[in-house]
């Protein structure tokens, strides 16, 4: 049985991942706060008064649970990409890929890698949250989840890039151009009342509309969908990513010649 | 019991023009020996060894180390297994004994066994002064006795090292040699490449030789030595000679007034020559071989055709 093995490689990514990332907070931890911040200031404190409520809440209010996952999202995804794609550009991958650690232990090793800092960041911004406004916690374990989860899917989405990429543009190019549109376009700063039916009926086909509302559902106890629905998609992503990434690492794609 | 065999081993690189790296390949490597590959570059050496690693898909072919089936039983393979690249594959910016400690984790060892093992293999191999230092930091022979470090951190029982002195310096090469001389005793299976001959034939016992994806020589170094018929010997003359003198059973070159070469058989009693040229007033000041003479045997066997490049396209099959 190689099952104490395996938890001690998956231990050794894990520790090595979150090694790295702390090393240099100052690139990985400390930009969302300070982003976080501006978002605060400007949104929040300068145009959120003249906006009114929203949901029933301030607009500070309403928007917090939403930046909170906006970094927790990007954060877990930069996390796996550029530790990953590092390793493959500089042929340190070689070290994992040679010695007996089966495939879902390396995946699941960066995978919490890019979970840790998502959920350091989001702890981060959630404690300076707290300065431009009170927080309560409408239900814990759903808040709790729903971080895990949306952490969990986005870190796997970032080793599925990672083991894509040829280069370090293609590490920028999904979270310039799907990610970030896609998590404005979540509900982050608006609920999708507000939009013409059909684009609340177009808004309902991105995931992180359900990843949003659900964990303002936590937070604050509105949202703009059935949070048992919001469950279902957030663990149908977690489990059809994590089998893509079996699979690419099964066949070597990227990894081996 | 087998280190490794290998039967009808084949890779061909897709493509455009598909490349075939190994044409269907045996080899064997018996359990404590130490094994030279070798070849020219693009031979199919590395590919051979990436495959055996797990780093390339082979395309056909049965690959056993130690009798676990590389198909079948993959991790178990890879436990067996010690890889020193060709190339440096380290995060250059983490820390020489990180590096170490964290290749000994992957191989499920314990964090405390795998700092014991790291501070007893970099001090072996002159790192431990250097353990807190980024590899980014270190010279090049430094980084190639990191890489042998790491690949012993878990005691492998099969070490396989792509030119690991490639770009060594000789003193530290010699070193490497005679630490890996030490490995081999203790009971470690050894496979190396190398395109430094002497080196090959200072270590190996057993060699391979293997040109153009196929293996055209298999045998012990004893044997491939005792294949060489002829050598050839560079005289240094006291004074300029003019004319050149004839010398029985050999064949004289005049290089210039003051050097000869002299093709000596395997057969020939080299004082023959001496007495000759002491004849005829020739005053020897040295004599050295004109080139490695495995370096001779070596090129002969890997004749380079360029009517047969080593990358063979599919419409040529």
């Amino acid at each position: 049985m190689r099952t104490r093995q395996n938890f001690i490689a998956f231990k050794t990514i894990l520790f090595k991942e979150m090694v790295r990332f702390t090393r240099i907070w100052v690139q990985t931890i400390l930009p969302p706060a300070i982003t976080m911040v501006l978002y605060f200031i400007i949104f929040g404190n300068l145009i959120g008064p003249r906006i009114g409520e929203m949901g029933g809440f301030d607009y500070m209010e309403y928007i917090v649970p939403g930046l909170i996952m906006m970094s927790i999202i990007t954060s877990s995804y930069a996390n796996v990409v550029s530790s990953f794609y590092s390793a493959k550009f500089q042929c340190s991958v070689e070290e994992v890929l040679v010695a007996p650690v089966p495939h879902y232990v390396i995946l699941l090793g960066y995978t919490l890698g890019g979970v840790a800092r998502g959920l350091i960041v989001g702890a981060l911004v959630t404690l300076v949250s707290l300065f431009f406004t009170d927080l309560y916690i409408h239900n814990l374990f759903i808040t709790a989840a729903v971080v895990v989860l949306t952490s969990v899917a986005f870190a796997l989405g970032g080793f599925i890039n990672a083991i894509f990429a040829k280069s370090f543009d293609d590490i920028s190019i999904v979270p310039t151009f799907v990610l970030t549109p896609l998590t404005y376009l979540g509900g982050v700063f608006y609920s999708i009342n507000l939009l013409p039916e059909f684009w609340q009926k177009a808004s309902l086909v991105n995931p992180i509309l359900y990843m949003v509302n659900a964990f303002r559902y936590g937070i604050l106890g509105v949202s703009d969908i059935n949070v048992g629905i919001a469950f279902v998609i957030i663990g149908l992503f977690v489990c059809i990513l994590f089998s893509i990434g079996i699979y690419l690492l099964h066949k070597g794609v990227g990894l081996r010649t | 019991m087998n280190a490794i065999s290998i039967r009808n081993l084949e890779k061909v690189y897709p493509g455009d023009g598909e490349v075939y790296a190994l044409k269907g390949i045996d080899l064997e490597v018996e359990e404590g020996d130490f094994f030279g590959l070798l070849g020219p570059n693009g031979a199919g050496k590395s590919t051979a060894i990436g495959i055996i690693c797990s780093l390339v898909n082979k395309t056909a072919g049965k690959v056993m180390v130690f009798d676990h089936d590389l198909d079948t039983a993959r991790v178990l393979v890879k436990a067996c297994i010690g890889l020193v690249p060709q190339e440096f594959n380290f995060n250059v910016f983490e820390k020489i004994k990180h590096i170490v400690v964290n290749q000994a984790g992957y191989y499920g060892l314990e964090r405390r066994l795998a700092y014991e093992r790291a501070e007893h293999y970099l001090k072996k191999l002159g790192l431990w002064g250097k353990r807190n230092v980024q590899a980014r930091l270190l010279s090049g022979g430094m980084k190639r006795r990191l890489m042998i470090a790491r690949a012993l951190v878990h005691e492998p029982r099969l070490l396989i090292l792509d030119e690991p002195t490639a770009g060594v310096d000789i003193e530290l090469r010699r070193s490497m040699w005679e630490f890996l001389r030490e490995i081999n005793a203790s009971g470690t299976t050894i496979i190396l490449t190398t395109h430094y001959l002497e080196e090959a034939e200072s270590l190996c016992r057993n060699l391979a030789i293997i040109d153009n994806g196929r293996i055209v020589q298999d045998t012990s170094m004893k044997n491939l030595i005792a294949q060489l018929d002829r050598e050839t010997f560079v005289l240094d003359l006291a004074k300029p000679i003019g004319i050149l003198p004839e010398a029985p059973g050999c064949v004289l070159r005049k290089i210039d007034d003051r050097t000869l070469e002299v093709d000596v058989s395997k057969e020939q009693v080299i004082n023959e020559i001496f007495t000759c040229l002491s004849a005829k007033g020739i005053e020897v000041l040295s004599m050295r071989n004109k080139t490695n003479r495995l370096e001779e045997l070596f090129l002969g066997l890997v004749k380079t055709d360029d009517s047969m490049p080593s990358t063979v396209k599919a419409h040529a099959h």
